[in-house]
């Protein structure tokens, strides 16, 4: 998977900026021509990740967010969102739904959006050093290159 | 960011915009401050002009259904835009007692 362009970004973790955030993926992505639906899921899907990095990862104190975008040859979108905050200490258990330690207003559905959204869910993470994750999502030509 | 309606017990929010962790709180407050003032039969939320709304959303339907039935009345959402829906779908809030 060659890649064919990028995106790097780095914004603090400040609430403000998940809409920016989001809309700046989605605006990247719309060289590979995808449905509306299909720019909802990236949307709705970085931002989980991004509200990961300001509600847990930093516990809303300060921090750098780091988002890179790519776009392979096969069109696929990779999109990976790194911090360098606290880290995750059993991955399972927060991908869980449901799971969170986020108080009560708070679903625990973030990992869930994710993994239903996006074609692939990557994460890795380190206790005391950061978590990344990676978001894979194909897209496919409107032509007769569509899955059945 | 929000409108209300409120008649014969039932009050509705028209929620508009996107909702996520930065908005939702405030949306919140919103909802909670009328609430506590009318205390209506049925909280009616009504979606149709959210553009955006990522997991944040649910946990915003979840605290309001529990603030709901510590006063005894039920809640309702109205006019889910597809992406939406398939978030709230996802969430399973109908089996908590969302009515929708």
């Amino acid at each position: 998977m060659k890649s064919q362009n990028y995106m790097d970004l780095k914004i603090p973790s400040k609430s403000i900026n998940e809409s920016f955030a989001r809309s700046a993926v989605a605006a990247f992505c719309l060289q590979l021509d995808p449905t509306i639906a299909e720019l909802a899921d990236i949307k709705t899907a970085v931002s989980e990740a991004v509200t990961n990095c300001i509600v847990h990862a930093y516990n809303s104190a300060n921090g750098e967010i780091y988002i890179k975008s790519e776009i392979t040859d096969d069109r696929v979108l990779i999109v990976k969102i790194r911090d360098k905050g606290k880290g995750i200490a059993d991955i399972k258990q927060a991908m869980e739904p449901l799971f969170t330690t986020g108080g009560e207003e708070r679903a625990g559905l973030g990992f869930a959006v994710m993994e239903s959204f996006m074609d692939k869910v990557k994460v890795t993470s380190r206790e005391g050093k950061g978590t990344t994750v990676t978001l894979y999502k194909k897209f496919f030509r409107v032509t007769n290159e569509k899955p059945e | 960011m929000i409108n209300t309606d409120y008649q014969d017990g039932v009050m509705t929010v028209y929620l508009s915009g996107e909702i996520d962790q930065h908005t939702s709180k405030s949306i919140r407050q919103e909802i909670d401050s009328r609430t506590e003032a009318l205390r209506p039969n049925l909280l009616c939320l009504d979606f149709s002009k959210v553009r955006f709304m990522d997991s944040s959303g649910i946990g915003l339907i979840m605290g309001r259904f529990r603030q709901m039935s510590l006063i005894g009345g039920r809640l309702k959402i109205t006019n889910l835009p597809e992406n939406i829906d398939r978030i709230v779908k996802l969430s399973g809030v109908q089996t908590l007692g969302v009515l929708k």
